[in-house]
């Protein structure tokens, strides 16, 4: 679609018409980082998020030891010298706990990019250009919705095989089908608008249309489903690697670690409980700066119910 | 309403046909070759033959594809590869466990979870309803299986109350059984249970702000009558929506409580089967948990129909 182009001076005019239609879809993204540092659960959020970052970055500097060097001093409780205790191997407990948080962020938001960009494009063709290729994405996206997305990584896991690569396509896999319902229920929407429109008889191509009309329009509770998905990916990498079904035994991941310490639960207490507490802080931490964001954005909690 | 039923129970199909289809594609989307990743390389090259003739893959593919319908139409699974067994006996064997804890884990979710709601919306903004608020969001936030070992650390290991690990089938008697499955009924239960008192209390929230609840105030009814008579049965309709949605993440928290609590139910063989790379028990067991969460779905679709008038009237 879109009329061909008779003069030069078109493109230009293009721009100019267009930043103008686009103009009060903008103006609302640059007050949110403000708005956000209202809400002070939010900021909670924000600084245990900052926290565990600045951790995962510094990992090596931060950790009191390094995470895999065993050592003679075998399940040891909290001390002075070991603040979370040792594990079986005689290995200090906080420091992989430290080194862990790189895996799980990692994972948590390369999968989460990954899907988002993934599911927002076939949305976008979906809901845009409508008929077969709608109806194909929508059947696709139907099935996958009639499945959690745990089981449906746990199905990929076994299908790829484990380890680090195969446990981030199958997670991405997994949660795709969420960012593609949302932005293809968006751009169903934006399309009717008048702006649309009104690109369209300025003569702007699809291409155009797509990326910088509708696109931009459907991000916010895009970037709502991704905050909350980055803490249901965690979850995910986490509960994988518990199954054994993870990343390689010998990098320090939460998940694992909780694995490795399973036949010392009922003698070495601290291998159960902090392990999981990282977990939940960082997901809880999470939540909350996804529930601000939801809030500020007014996107419905229809997502809930998903993991 | 018959129409309506008869379409779903066809959808339903439908996407039975679409997974035992995925299925097969995906299994022999494996990179490599399936029989050499089950038996190893060291495996001499007459057992790899015999293998692959036994699982037919020496067949065109197409026969291979219609043979698989064909044979799971007859709940034909084929044999596991570790141990011999039809993976039919070994789901039969596993499904009633997995079946106990799901049943249970809804019955505790719902227990919990709805009261925690109403409770929420009658006196929002209350004590109460912030510490069931602060609650729900710990349990959305928990992973499960931490959940499960801080649950075995405390009621069997420094409590000794409940038993940590296994599962006794109902015949043995009623407290064998319900104490093996509590503390993995909890695990799998909590954050269906979160959901469920978040929905309840925004949707009765919703309600309690309509004209008829006014009414019923105005006609004198007691607040409990007004409560749970008017407004909760019209709360619930949406809340029943996500149960559908819900109750696969029930059965999600089963696999992982399974593996935590080592009860051997579905969930157990199915991370087992995937272990152990024995394929034709990966396979029944997907087909197995899909077709349980399909016949969910339509299940609650159908529930869904028969509570809301909107649908069952429209025909």
């Amino acid at each position: 679609m879109g009329t061909p182009r008779a003069f030069g001076f078109e493109e230009g005019f293009d721009g100019l018409a267009e930043a103008r239609l686009r103009a009060p879809a903008r103006r609302g993204w640059g007050t949110v980082p403000r708005r956000l540092l209202r809400d002070r659960r939010a900021i909670l959020g924000l600084t245990i998020l900052g926290g565990v970052v600045l951790t995962a970055v510094f990992a090596p500097w931060i950790a009191p030891y390094d995470p895999s060097t065993q050592g003679p001093e075998m399940l040891l409780p909290p001390s002075l010298q070991h603040p979370l205790g040792t594990d079986d191997l005689g290995r200090d407990l906080l420091s992989r706990i430290i080194f862990g948080s790189r895996i799980s962020l990692f994972v948590g938001i390369t999968t989460v990019l990954l899907a988002a960009a993934l599911g927002v494009s076939l949305g976008l063709v979906a809901g845009f250009y409508g008929r077969w290729v709608d109806m194909l994405v929508m059947r696709y996206i139907d099935l996958q919705w009639a499945f959690p997305n745990f089981i449906i990584a746990v199905g990929l896991v076994a299908i790829f095989g484990t380890g680090l690569a195969n446990v981030i396509v199958a997670i991405t896999l997994a949660f795709l089908d969420d960012f593609a319902r949302i932005t293809r229920g968006m751009v169903l929407a934006i399309r009717e608008e008048e702006y649309v429109a009104a690109a369209r008889a300025v003569g702007a191509s699809d291409r155009r249309i797509l990326l910088r009309h509708i696109l931009p329009n459907t991000l916010s509770p895009v970037i709502v489903q991704g905050t909350v998905s980055i803490s249901y990916a965690i979850l995910g990498e986490a509960a994988l690697s518990f199954l054994g079904l993870g990343v390689k035994p010998t990098t320090p991941t939460w998940g694992l670690i909780l694995n490795d310490a399973r036949p010392f639960f009922t003698t070495a207490w601290w291998l159960g409980v902090f392990p999981g507490l990282a977990i939940m802080l960082v997901v809880l931490a999470i939540n909350f700066v996804g529930d601000g964001l939801r809030d500020l954005m007014d996107v419905k909690e229809y997502q809930e119910a998903r993991r | 309403m018959k129409r309506y039923i008869l379409e779903r129970v066809a959808y339903s199909l439908l996407v039975m046909w679409a997974v035992a289809t995925l299925v097969f594609f995906m299994m022999r989307a494996i990179p490599g070759d399936p029989v050499r990743a089950m038996v190893g390389f060291e495996a001499d090259p007459q057992t790899v033959a015999q293998i692959r003739h036994n699982l037919g893959l020496d067949q065109p593919f197409i026969v291979q594809y219609l043979r698989w319908l064909l044979s799971i139409s007859q709940l034909d699974l084929g044999n596991s590869i570790w141990n011999q067994q039809p993976v039919t006996i070994l789901l039969w064997e596993a499904l009633p466990r997995t079946l106990s804890l799901a049943s249970l884990s809804f019955s505790i979710a719902v227990a919990l979870g709805i009261p925690a709601g109403i409770v929420s919306a009658v006196r929002r903004y209350s004590l109460s309803d912030h510490v069931f608020t602060v609650v729900a969001f710990l349990g959305l936030s928990m992973p499960d299986f931490w959940l499960g070992i801080l649950l075995i650390i405390l009621f069997a290991t420094k409590l000794q109350w409940l038993p940590a690990f296994g599962y006794e089938p109902i015949s043995v008697g009623i407290w064998p059984w319900l104490s093996h499955l509590i503390l993995p009924a909890f695990t799998a239960g909590t954050a269906f249970s979160a959901i469920l008192a978040r929905m309840t209390r925004s949707a009765l929230l919703e309600v309690l702000r309509e004209d008829y609840v006014r009414t019923a105030r105005a006609k004198g009814l007691k607040e409990q009558i007004v409560i749970l008579k008017h407004a909760l049965r019209n709360a619930l309709i949406p809340v029943l929506t996500v149960m559908g949605i819900a109750f696969a993440l029930l059965l999600a928290g089963s696999v992982i409580a399974e593996n935590v609590f080592a009860i051997k139910g579905v969930g157990r063989l199915l991370i087992e089967s995937i272990l152990n790379r024995d394929f034709p028990v990966v396979q029944g067991t997907i087909l197995v948990i899909a077709s349980i969460f399909v016949f969910m779905n339509l299940f609650v679709d159908i529930l869904y129909a028969l509570v809301n008038p909107k649908i069952r009237y429209v025909e």
